[in-house]
């Protein structure tokens, strides 16, 4: 399956489903401490210097991030900071739309490849980067050919390997069991929190190395948001994560990093843990204690 | 007024000096005389347009027989019939659905999902919206010059087809892509996050969801279309003829003919100003008769439209 879905690629690129670490991968993060019970993190990704414009509009001011592989990291600001739009660069979303501009770069390992160059095809850097949005947006299609489109797309047709990938999937978002008898009922007779389940199933069936998730439960009730913060745990075990959150509590729950960001400039990037106990910059804490937002 | 009645609200009918409850009625007689004028404005489109069709039934209703549909014209009103008249209204509207449709259609995905929105895009797109106002004599006229003269179509269904085609490809292109708009920006996105090409978002998500709105859009173009006189006259149908075209589907190898393109026609609009235009009475029920025909097939056309979008809708929720 991969080298179908990779032959299209202008350049061969290295597998990473396995995440064998080489060499150059194995440089760790310089903000994160060892504290983790976990191996210790390797660089996924690293923003450097990135600029984003919308027209004339710069929603994005000289960021920086450097992402761990197999954790979670959280965007975290106030309405209107460009969180959601920094997130957006990850899988070229901008790029849909006429007059968006990005300068700097997104390295992305261990391709050690700049995703945002002109000479990239955002295509094939949504086909390795999944997203799951801020309201649930199933296909007005059956569960099955919801989940099973991402992998269509990459011209898998065998019914075998079509239907073990959905089931795959659909397990991994936690959902086999409530959908396993009624997989070919359209996918809108799920509720609001199984709908956002299944966007997740949809977008792990391709095998994602990042999942980036834009507010994914602003528009669900509580329990359906423990769930979902749940399979984010669960997920990052196998792949890297980057949420972008309104919610800070959620924020603290759910991720290992937090990025604190403000008019388009990130503001305070470090482990979850120091951000929420013990900011270095006061804008931090005046947003974590709730003093705007 | 007491309590009871005010449903527990202490209304005393007087805030800072304003009478609020005296305020409220002034302004509900508002209200009051807008449902009358309202009311009135559309009783007057109702009536009329039911005096129109009772009219039009008491004179045409007598003249509905098996014989009216299966006979052609004749200088006799009683034994005159509507059989060349609705095979070529069928014939015609057959090469205009088969034209203007994908034509159009093509043209509305490509403005709306690939075209690059700039000043060369935002001209096409006024000058369709234009198009679709012009006087159809206008493309009659066009049409006499372009299809008759210069590509040598002569005065046959084709051309009349192609002519109606014109006439109706900027309603196909519009209502195409209001279709096509009404499907939310966040299921596109999520065809294109999954690493979909955009023919991939067309064919697997565009297309499909807004068929509804697609079929609907064509039909209404149709049923404009069939009740078109006056470029057809332009074109040259014929307002008496009393044979057939040849039928598109024979007994011999290759079992299908074009020949009935090339074919003389008349359609139900200009059969009926033929026989307004006599001055027996006799003809002009034939004239009320054709014209209650052509109503039901319009009516027809219309209440598919409806039933395809009702169909669609109930699939699909946003």
């Amino acid at each position: 399956m991969d080298l179908q879905m990779r032959k299209g690629f202008s350049k061969p690129l290295i597998l990473t489903s396995e995440h064998s670490p080489t060499k150059q991968n194995k440089k760790t993060l310089d903000t994160i401490d060892n504290m983790s019970p976990q191996t210790p993190p390797v660089m996924k990704a690293q923003v450097k210097n990135l600029n984003f414009y919308y027209g004339d509009v710069q929603a994005l001011k000289n960021v920086n991030l450097d992402i761990a592989e197999r954790r979670v990291t959280a965007l975290i600001g106030p309405s209107g900071c460009g969180k959601t739009t920094y997130l957006r660069c990850f899988n070229r979303m901008h790029d849909l739309y006429p007059g968006n501009r990005y300068e700097g770069e997104i390295m992305l390992f261990p391709d050690n490849e700049n995703i945002l160059s002109p000479k990239v095809d955002p295509i094939e850097v949504r086909m390795r980067i999944s997203m799951v949005f801020q309201k649930p947006n199933p296909f007005p299609k059956s569960i099955y050919e919801n989940v099973a489109y991402g992998l269509r797309v990459r011209g898998i047709r065998k019914r075998r390997e079509l239907d073990d990938k959905v089931e795959q999937a659909l397990k991994g978002a936690a959902l086999w069991d409530e959908v396993k008898d009624r997989l070919h009922n359209l996918a809108f007779t799920l509720s609001g929190g199984q709908q956002q389940r299944l966007c997740i199933a949809r977008a792990l069936a391709t095998d994602p190395e990042i999942l980036l998730f834009d507010e994914p439960t602003s528009a669900l009730d509580p329990i359906a948001t423990a769930r979902i913060e749940e399979l984010i745990a669960e997920l990052k075990e196998h792949v890297t994560i980057i949420i972008v959150t309104h919610n800070m509590q959620q924020a603290a729950r759910v991720s290992d990093y937090t990025a604190f960001m403000y008019l388009g400039e990130m503001v305070e990037f470090g482990d979850t843990d120091a951000i929420f106990t013990n900011p270095r910059k006061q804008q931090t804490e005046d947003y974590i204690t709730g003093r705007y937002g | 007024m007491d309590d009871a009645t005010t449903g527990g609200l202490r209304l005393s009918g007087k805030k800072g000096g304003v009478d609020v409850k005296a305020v409220i009625a002034r302004q509900k007689t508002w209200d009051a005389m807008f449902v009358v004028l309202g009311l009135m404005a559309m009783l007057i489109a109702l009536v009329t347009l039911a005096a129109l069709i009772i009219n039009l039934a008491i004179d045409g209703v007598p003249r509905l027989s098996w014989h009216f549909f299966t006979n052609f014209p004749s200088r006799f009103a009683e034994k005159a019939g509507i059989l060349s008249a609705w095979v070529g209204t069928t014939l015609v509207m057959l090469v205009t659905a088969v034209s203007a449709v994908p034509m159009g259609v093509a043209a509305g995905i490509y403005l709306e999902e690939y075209a690059p929105k700039n000043w060369v895009t935002d001209i096409i797109e006024i000058n369709i919206a234009n198009l679709a106002g012009v006087p159809s004599i206008v493309y009659g006229l066009m049409a006499l010059g372009l299809f008759v003269y210069q590509l040598g179509f002569g005065q046959s269904i084709l051309t009349a087809g192609l002519t109606l085609a014109l006439l109706i490809l900027p309603i196909v292109i519009i209502s195409t892509r209001e279709a096509v708009r009404s499907i939310p920006s966040t299921i596109r996105e999520a065809s294109y996050a999954l690493g979909a090409t955009p023919w991939q978002t067309v064919k697997d998500h565009v297309l499909p969801y807004s068929l509804g709105g697609i079929l609907t859009g064509m039909i209404i173009a149709l049923s404009r279309a069939i009740g078109e006189t006056a470029p057809l006259i332009a074109i040259g149908a014929l307002t008496f003829i009393a044979f057939l075209p040849e039928a598109p589907i024979t007994t011999e190898p290759p079992f299908v003919s074009f020949e009935w393109l090339t074919a003389p026609y008349t359609v139900m609009p200009i059969q009926m100003f033929n026989w307004t235009s006599r001055p027996q009475a006799e003809f002009h029920f034939n004239a009320a008769a054709a014209g209650l025909v052509l109503m039901a097939m319009v009516l027809v056309m219309n209440g598919l439209a409806i039933y395809i979008r009702y169909r669609f809708r109930k699939r699909i929720k946003w």
